[in-house]
C-alpha cells in the first residue's frame, strides 16, 4: 500500500500541506478529519458518516456515495465495492448514491483510466477506517477490548456471542474520534468477500427498465427546451440570422444569438433557440437561416494536409524527437530494408447519449445537471465565461451514456449554462447527432512515414519514424503527441522519430487511449513488417527485441519501471510486458495451430495507463474480401486486484469491440474546415455481425498496483487483427478505416 | 392537435404538433424517458419501441400515425410495473449494460424475437439485433443475455 501513513503527531496543517503531494492523499485528508470526531457539522438524525462517502444510520441503512463520473466504466459499482468490502457490509443491502460536484470528495475526474489507480488505496482505509470504529463503539459498549470483536454482515461480534448491528452502532461510533491511519487495519486480500467476484452494475435495474438515469432525462419544473446551432466550419460566427421569424414558430419561446469565444473547445458562436418541447425547437430550427463569418478554418481540408504530408516526408521534420546511433548508416547495411506510410483518419467519439446538459440560473447561482466526464472543468469554465464564482456554481453528474474521452470537454456545459443566463427557466440543451458528429473534438488523424531495416538474421537494426500530427497554436491535439521514449524508441540501436505538425482550427480531444489507440496500429503492425521481411516468427522476434532487461525508465528520469504514469512510453517495465506477451501467447496457442489461407493469427501489445496487455486476433478473410474476426485472447496486467470481473471483461470485451469497430468504418472527411459526415448512415458504427465471435480474457496476477481498464485493453486489437489479415491473406493494412482497403485474395 | 394513445395498456392524451416523433412525445410529454434518443433517423435503435407487439423505432414514428394500436415502451414490459420479464433478468444477471444507453431499445427488439422465436439461433440473434448499435460494445453479452432468457445457455454467472 502506498497510502500516505500519517504520523500522529504531525499538527494537522502540516498533514495537509504534506497530503498535497500525495495524489489520492488529499481525499484523505479532507475526509478522515484525523482526531476529529465523527458527528460533523450537517449530519443530522445521529447517522455515522466517518466521512463524506460513507453514512450509517440508526436505522441500518448504509449508504456509500460514488464521486466518479459514471460513463459506463462502471466506476460507480467497483469503487464502492472497495469501501464496502473493508467495511464488512453485504453488498445487497447498501444503497450506492452519486455524488455532486464537491470539494470534499476530491478530485471527480474520470479520465485516462485514473479512477481505479488514484482511489484504490484510499477508499480501502475508508472502509476500514468506519470499520474500526465500529469495532471500537461495539467493544466500548460492552466494555471488551477490541481485539475481542470482530466485524461481519454489518454487526460486530464479541468471542462471547453477543453482537450489535452498524445502525444500533451508528450513535455511538458518531461520538468517536477518527483514528490514525496506523490503528486501522486493512483486510488480508485472502479474506476478501468481494473484491473481484463477478458483480453486476449498480444501476442495471434502472436501465433495464427505463427509468430516469441519463443526462438527456433531466426534467425540472417549468423547464424549456434548447438547441443551439454552430457553423458548419469550425469557429465561424453569426454576422446574422433570421431571429424574429424563428420566434415566430409554434412553441418557441426565445433565439438569441451567443458571441462566443474564440476558443474552438469552449463556448463556440451560435444561435440558440428555446422551446416548450425538444420537438418544437428542432423544427424551428429547420427555418433557421444564418449568415456565418467562417474564418480561415474553412480552407483547410484533409486531402490537402495529407497530400502536404507526402510530397514533404522524405523532408527533414519540424521536430527530432528522438535519435539514437546511426538509422541511415544502419539502414544502408541491412540485409533487408522496408518502407511503408501508416494513415488513419480524424474520428468522433459519437457517444450514444448525444452532447446535453440542463442548467437553471436563479439567484445568482447556475445549478447545473450534466453526464460530465469532468465536473470540475465544467464549473471552472462556466466560472472563466461567465464570471460566476465557483461557490454559487451547483454540479450535479447524471449517468451518462458513454465517455471515450469527449465528455472530459465542458464546452456542452458552458453552452447549456450560457443559453440559460439569458432564459428565467431551467432549459435543457440538447445536440442533435448531426451537432455531435459535426462539433466534436476529434480524435486527430496522421501519417507515419517509416523506414526499417533488419540484418541478415532477421534482426531489427534500424527504425525511422516521420510523423505527421495535427493541433493548435503549436501544440498538438490530444493524442497527436508521439513520446520520444515510445517503444520501439531506446530498444532499437540505430532509432529516429521525428515530428511535423500541421496546424489547423479543427478542435480535437482526447479519445479512448489517445495516441496509444492509433500508434500500437502502427508499430505493431511495421514490427510485423519486418518479422515478415527478416523471416522471423512475430512473437519471437518480439520477445528478442524486447530482451533481457527488466526496466526501461523514462529518459527525462521519471517513470520508473513501475508501470509508469498514464499515457504512452516513459518509464517501461519490460519484464511486466515480456511476461504478458508470453502469457497471452500461451493462452492462444500461438504457433501451434495451422490455418489454411484465409484464415491467420496475430498478435501485438502495448503498455498505456499503467496496463501490460497483449492480443492474439484469429480471423478469416474470405476470397471476396469479407473479413471475419473469430476470436481475441486479450492477456491483462493490471496489477494485484480485479476489483469487479464482470467490470473488468466489460471493459476488455468493450475494448476491443471499439478498437475493431474504428478499424473497420471509422472515417471522417473534413473538407473546408468541417466535417462531411452527418450521422449514423454516413459515419457507421461497429454493429453485431462485425463484432469478434468470441472474446476470451485472461488476468495475471502481479505484485503491482490495481490499475484501471477502461482504455489499455484498446490499442493492441487494431495491429493484432491487421497482422492476422496479413498471415491470412499476405495483404498488408496500412490504412485505416479497412472499409477503404481492398482484401479480396485469389 | 389533441391525440389519444395507448401507451402500456393506459389511455394517455397529449397536445403536440402532428408531425412529433412518438420519441419526443413519450421523452418530453408522457414521461417515458427510457426510450432513448440516438440519431434521429432511425439508423441506432435507442428508440426502439413496439406498435401492436411490432418492433418499431420511435424517431421515424410520427405521433399522427399512431391512432389506436397498442403502444408498448421499456416501461410497460414489467407486468405490474413489478415483476420484470425473464430478459431483463437475464440482462441484469448477466450484466449486460456499460453505459447502459443503447439497453432498453435492445431489450425491446430482443423481446420481440424471443415472442416470435423462443428458441433463436445465433443468425436469427444477428438477422433480429442486427440493425441495433452499442456503442459500448456489448454485444457479446446481449447475445449471452438473449440465450439465458431463452434458456438455451447460461453464460457467466454474475453475482448480484
Amino acid at each position: 500500500m502506498n497510502t500516505t501513513a500519517l504520523p500522529a503527531s504531525l499538527p494537522r496543517r502540516d498533514f495537509l500541506k504534506l497530503t498535497g503531494f500525495a495524489g489520492g492523499g488529499l481525499v484523505l485528508a479532507f475526509h478522515l478529519r484525523p482526531g476529529a470526531n465523527a458527528l460533523a457539522a450537517d449530519n443530522a438524525g445521529g447517522d455515522f458518516s466517518p466521512n463524506a462517502f460513507i453514512r450509517i444510520s440508526p436505522t441500518g441503512a448504509i449508504t456509500i456515495v460514488s464521486k466518479q463520473p459514471e460513463i459506463g466504466q462502471g466506476v460507480k459499482t467497483s469503487l464502492p465495492m472497495i469501501i464496502a468490502e473493508q467495511l464488512e457490509v453485504n453488498w445487497k443491502d447498501i444503497t450506492i448514491e452519486q455524488g455532486d460536484l464537491d470539494q470534499k470528495y476530491g478530485g471527480q475526474s474520470a479520465g485516462g483510466s485514473t479512477s481505479t489507480p488514484n482511489n484504490y488505496d484510499n477508499f480501502h482505509l475508508l472502509g476500514a477506517t468506519a470499520r474500526t470504529m465500529l469495532v471500537q463503539a461495539a467493544a466500548q459498549t460492552w466494555s471488551v477490548g477490541a481485539a475481542e470483536c470482530r466485524a461481519a454482515n454489518a454487526a460486530v461480534h464479541h468471542s462471547s456471542g453477543r453482537s450489535l448491528t452498524y445502525g444500533q452502532l451508528a450513535a455511538k461510533a458518531a461520538t468517536l474520534p477518527v483514528p490514525a491511519r496506523e490503528e486501522v487495519r486493512l483486510k488480508d486480500p485472502a479474506d476478501y468477500r468481494l473484491l473481484g467476484r463477478r458483480i453486476t452494475g449498480v444501476d442495471n435495474t434502472k436501465i433495464v427498465t427505463g427509468a430516469r438515469l441519463f443526462g438527456l432525462d433531466v426534467k425540472l419544473p417549468g423547464m424549456l427546451y434548447a438547441v443551439y446551432v454552430k457553423c458548419r466550419a469550425f469557429g465561424g460566427k453569426v454576422v446574422a440570422a433570421n431571429l424574429e421569424e424563428i420566434k415566430r414558430r409554434p412553441g418557441v419561446k426565445d433565439a438569441f444569438v451567443l458571441a462566443g469565444t474564440s476558443d474552438v473547445k469552449g463556448l463556440v458562436p451560435g444561435v440558440a433557440i428555446i422551446a416548450d418541447s425538444t420537438w418544437a425547437a428542432l423544427s424551428a430550427r429547420n427555418r433557421l437561416e444564418v449568415t456565418w463569418d467562417e474564418g480561415s478554418v474553412a480552407h483547410e481540408s484533409w486531402d490537402t494536409f495529407v497530400a502536404q504530408a507526402r510530397a514533404t516526408a522524405g523532408q527533414p521534420g519540424a521536430r527530432q524527437l528522438r535519435k539514437d546511433g546511426d538509422p541511415e548508416g544502419a539502414l544502408a547495411r541491412a540485409a533487408k530494408v522496408v518502407e511503408a506510410e501508416y494513415v488513419y483518419p480524424f474520428i468522433s467519439h459519437a457517444n450514444l447519449e448525444p452532447q446535453n446538459t440542463t442548467a437553471h440560473w436563479r439567484d445568482g447561482v447556475m445549478e447545473i445537471w450534466s453526464p460530465s466526464q469532468n465536473p470540475g472543468s465544467g464549473a471552472a469554465i462556466v466560472n472563466r465565461v461567465l464570471g460566476i464564482p465557483p461557490e454559487k456554481i451547483k454540479f450535479h453528474l447524471t449517468r451518462s451514456g458513454g465517455g471515450f474521452g469527449r465528455r472530459l470537454s465542458a464546452d456542452f456545459v458552458i453552452e447549456a449554462a450560457a443559453i440559460a443566463q439569458k432564459v428565467s427557466a431551467p432549459v435543457k440543451l440538447t445536440w442533435s447527432r448531426e451537432d455531435d458528429l459535426r462539433h466534436d473534438h476529434y480524435r486527430p488523424g496522421g501519417l507515419h512515414f517509416l523506414k526499417g531495416g533488419v540484418d541478415a538474421n532477421g534482426k531489427i537494426i534500424a527504425w525511422k519514424n516521420h510523423f505527421f500530427t495535427f493541433g493548435q497554436g503549436g501544440n498538438p491535439g490530444s493524442g497527436g503527441s508521439l513520446n520520444p521514449d515510445e517503444f520501439p524508441g531506446r530498444w532499437i540501436a540505430n532509432y529516429q522519430a521525428e515530428q511535423t505538425m500541421f496546424d489547423t482550427g479543427w478542435p480535437m480531444g482526447p479519445w479512448r487511449a489517445p495516441g496509444s489507440c492509433v500508434f500500437a496500429w502502427v508499430i505493431h503492425s511495421f514490427i510485423d513488417e519486418l518479422a515478415h521481411a527478416g523471416g522471423r516468427d512475430p512473437l519471437e522476434l518480439r520477445l528478442e527485441l524486447l530482451g533481457d532487461r527488466d526496466e526501461m525508465p523514462a529518459s527525462g528520469g521519471g517513470g520508473g519501471g513501475k508501470g509508469g504514469k498514464g499515457g504512452s512510453g516513459g518509464g517501461y517495465n519490460v519484464a511486466r510486458m515480456r511476461n504478458i506477451l508470453k502469457f497471452t501467447a500461451e493462452k492462444a496457442g500461438w504457433g501451434r495451430k495451422k490455418f489454411p489461407r484465409g484464415q491467420g493469427a496475430g498478435l501485438a501489445f502495448h503498455f498505456s495507463h499503467r496496463g501490460y496487455i497483449a492480443q492474439v486476433a484469429e480471423v478469416t478473410v474470405s476470397k471476396d474480401g469479407k473479413l471475419k474476426v473469430d476470436r481475441v485472447v486479450c492477456g491483462c496486467d493490471i496489477g494485484a486486484q480485479v476489483v469487479n470481473l464482470s467490470g473488468a471483461e466489460n471493459q476488455v470485451e468493450g475494448s476491443i469491440v471499439d478498437g475493431l469497430g474504428t478499424l473497420l468504418t471509422q472515417e471522417l472527411n473534413i473538407e473546408r474546415g468541417r466535417v462531411v459526415q452527418s450521422n449514423f448512415h454516413d459515419y457507421p458504427l461497429i454493429g453485431f455481425p462485425d463484432a469478434p465471435v468470441k472474446i476470451e480474457t485472461h488476468f495475471l496476477k502481479t505484485n503491482y498496483p490495481t490499475t484501471g481498464l477502461g482504455e489499455p485493453a484498446l490499442p493492441p486489437v487494431a495491429p493484432a487483427v491487421c497482422n492476422a489479415i496479413f498471415a491470412a491473406t499476405g495483404k498488408r493494412v496500412r490504412q485505416m478505416p479497412l472499409s477503404r482497403v481492398d482484401l479480396r485474395w485469389a | 392537435m389533441k391525440y389519444t394513445l395507448n401507451v402500456n395498456g393506459q389511455s394517455r392524451t397529449v397536445d403536440v404538433a402532428p408531425d412529433t416523433p412518438m420519441l419526443w412525445v413519450l421523452r418530453d410529454h408522457l414521461d417515458l424517458v427510457g426510450t432513448k434518443f440516438g440519431c434521429g433517423i432511425g439508423e441506432c435503435g435507442a428508440c426502439m419501441i413496439h406498435l401492436d407487439g411490432v418492433p418499431t423505432r420511435a424517431c421515424m414514428t410520427s405521433v399522427s400515425s399512431v391512432g389506436t394500436t397498442k403502444v408498448t415502451t421499456i416501461e410497460g414490459l414489467a407486468t405490474n410495473g413489478r415483476e420484470l420479464t425473464p430478459l431483463q433478468n437475464a440482462w441484469i444477471d448477466l450484466d449486460v449494460p456499460q453505459c447502459g444507453y443503447c439497453q432498453s431499445g435492445q431489450i425491446m427488439t430482443a423481446t420481440a424475437l424471443l415472442r416470435d422465436k423462443p428458441k433463436p439461433s445465433d443468425a436469427d440473434i444477428d438477422h433480429a439485433m442486427g440493425d441495433h448499435l452499442c456503442r459500448c460494445g456489448t454485444y457479446s453479452r446481449i447475445r449471452a443475455a438473449i440465450k439465458r432468457a431463452a434458456g438455451l445457455t447460461a453464460g457467466g454467472e454474475v453475482a448480484q
